[in-house]
């Protein structure tokens, strides 16, 4: 942020700014294919990437069409330049056929990038019941996935998760190779940092920390080892238009604020 | 055909597809008759909404297989979630594309579609029935590759909610999305549907174009007219979802004595016409 000690936050971006900075980094060099971030931040980043260096993308309304234009994140009365119907059921010829790039969150993430949304605790009887495996097996087996975790901490980021959703390198270093061609886990942000599995052993490893945040910190509040290089540093800031864009035009009611709590 | 008479088609032990999805555009009206019906033991096939939700908290269904089960904008069903938890019913849980594959195995009358959906998640380890298939076609390499085989959804009836029929039996969709009511009413032994308003077939495309004719009468066994039988899930163009009204629904889950005050008054109302004079008596709330 600034080199000033006090940070004002109608000027200096903010830590929901860096991270949707960092969730449309994700996109970069995706080219024409479907973004389809899910939850607030992604869906801002998502947009923001395709308004700024990724033109080519197409992205759905959140309801049934893809919109050519910018719209405002939870806006369903914004205007709509439609170029195309994309009914649910339509979706999943675009995961199959490999060109989709989607956005999930994780309620248990591991360093193999093996995600849980299902469930915590035993999968028959749970102590408490998630969202479900959702598209997650399907994403995860056939085009590149990132991954959203707004709350990082050791109940988040985990040694070992609960049930696997989507899974991570480990599991699919044993299927098809067509199943390991296809199977990409782009990168997580969360609000502390970056992480990406580009190593030799696929596992997560710290690619940069936010601003005003320590790479200690990351490490505390991650539940296994996590691989820090040895220079680690700070996440991109939003720039000027950027920021303009996140402000005025993609999120004008602050909606992203509420992921952070 | 009234809800009753519908409902006297079915029986106890039977397999149900529901069509809409999550909370949009439900059979409501018909999934409250299955309720108060005294039918149990059933198993219901869905992407789910309150469908599932008040099935289960009901006691009516024995066993639920999903894609998901949510209310849009309360992501998880709090009556399937308490169901769940406590293990009260037993559960078959697909990733969302492999659901509409068993879907669209039954409806071509296969035993299963091959997916890679499923491989190294748990998919296949929370059901244990499910089985892989190996490739007959070799790949560059010569391998065979291993693919989930999703088993075709064997079901006795399917219940649809429409925007417009004909009393043939000729649905129509007016909103964004079908779904998948094509493929359950296709899925099906037998389909029943209900729908904001019977047209004569000559009307048919006064109010959409002739693609919105997706569900023929070649498909559909009963058709039943209730206006606002979706309620309190979403049937644009029609209504938009009574938000109000589900989050009351949602509360009761945490709240045994509201429970039984929400079902007796609206679940167990004895009629379509009478659970909808329920709730828009409702103090403040208008229809």
């Amino acid at each position: 942020m600034s080199t000033d000690a006090t940070i004002d936050p109608t000027i200096d971006p903010t830590v929901d700014e860096v991270c949707a900075v960092a969730m449309a980094e994700a996109f970069r060099g995706d080219g024409e294919i479907l973004c389809n971030p899910i939850g607030t931040t992604p869906i801002i980043g998502g947009r923001l990437a395709r308004a700024t260096f990724e033109p080519d993308m197409v992205m759905t309304d959140a309801i049934s069409v893809l919109a050519a234009n910018v719209l405002p994140v939870g806006d369903d009365d914004a205007p709509r330049l439609v170029e195309a119907w994309m009914p649910y059921r339509d979706v999943f010829d675009i995961v199959w056929s490999g060109r989709r790039h989607v956005v999930m969150g994780a309620s248990q993430i591991d360093a193999h990038g093996n995600q849980n949304l299902a469930a915590i605790g035993d999968w028959r009887q749970p102590k408490a019941q998630l969202l479900g495996l959702r598209g997650a097996p399907g994403n995860l087996v056939n085009h590149a996935t990132s991954y959203w975790v707004p709350n990082h901490s050791t109940r988040s980021f985990v040694s070992s998760v609960d049930v696997v959703s989507g899974p991570g390198y480990d599991r699919v270093a044993e299927l098809s190779a067509f199943v390991r061609h296809n199977h990409e886990i782009r990168r997580v942000v969360s609000n502390l940092g970056v992480f990406d599995f580009r190593n030799e052993e696929h596992r997560m490893q710290l690619v940069s920390v936010h601003p005003g945040v320590t790479v200690g910190e990351v490490v505390e509040a991650t539940g296994f080892e996590l691989l820090v290089p040895d220079d680690v540093p700070e996440s991109r800031l939003p720039t000027d238009e950027e920021l303009h864009l996140i402000r005025e035009v993609l999120d004008p009611r602050g909606l992203r604020k509420a992921e952070f709590r | 055909m009234t809800e009753d008479e519908v409902v006297a088609e079915l029986e106890s032990g039977m397999t149900i597809g529901i069509g809409g999805w999550g909370s949009r555009r439900k059979p409501m009206s018909l999934v409250r008759a299955i309720a108060r019906s005294g039918l149990d033991d059933l198993t219901i096939v869905a992407y789910g909404g309150p469908d599932i939700g008040l099935l289960c908290a009901t006691g009516t269904a024995r066993k639920v297989a999903y894609g998901f089960v949510s209310l849009d904008s309360i992501p998880l069903e709090p009556h399937f979630r308490v169901a769940r938890q406590n293990a009260a019913v037993e559960f078959a849980e697909f990733d969302e594309g492999a659901f509409y594959l068993g879907l669209l195995a039954a409806a071509h009358r296969v035993p299963f579609y091959p997916t890679r959906a499923g491989l190294g998640s748990d998919m296949l380890t929370m059901n244990p029935d499910l089985r892989t298939v190996a490739s007959p076609y070799p790949d560059a390499d010569g391998n065979h590759e291993e693919l989930v085989a999703i088993p075709a959804f064997d079901l006795d009836v399917s219940l649809l909610h429409m925007n417009r029929a004909d009393a043939a039996g000729n649905g129509q969709f007016l909103g964004p999305d079908l779904y998948f009511d094509d493929l359950f009413a296709k899925a099906a032994r037998r389909t029943f549907m209900s729908c904001e308003r019977i047209v004569p077939t000559e009307d048919l495309l006064d109010e959409g174009t002739f693609h919105t004719l997706k569900i023929p009468r070649l498909f559909v066994d009963g058709v039943v007219e209730a206006p606002r039988g979706a309620h309190f899930t979403e049937c644009p163009p029609d209504y938009g979802r009574d938000e109000a009204f589900q989050r009351e629904y949602a509360a009761t889950a945490r709240d045994p004595e509201a429970w039984a005050a929400f079902r007796e008054r609206y679940v167990d109302a004895p009629s379509h016409e009478a659970y909808l004079a329920a709730v828009d008596a409702r103090e403040g709330v208008g229809s």
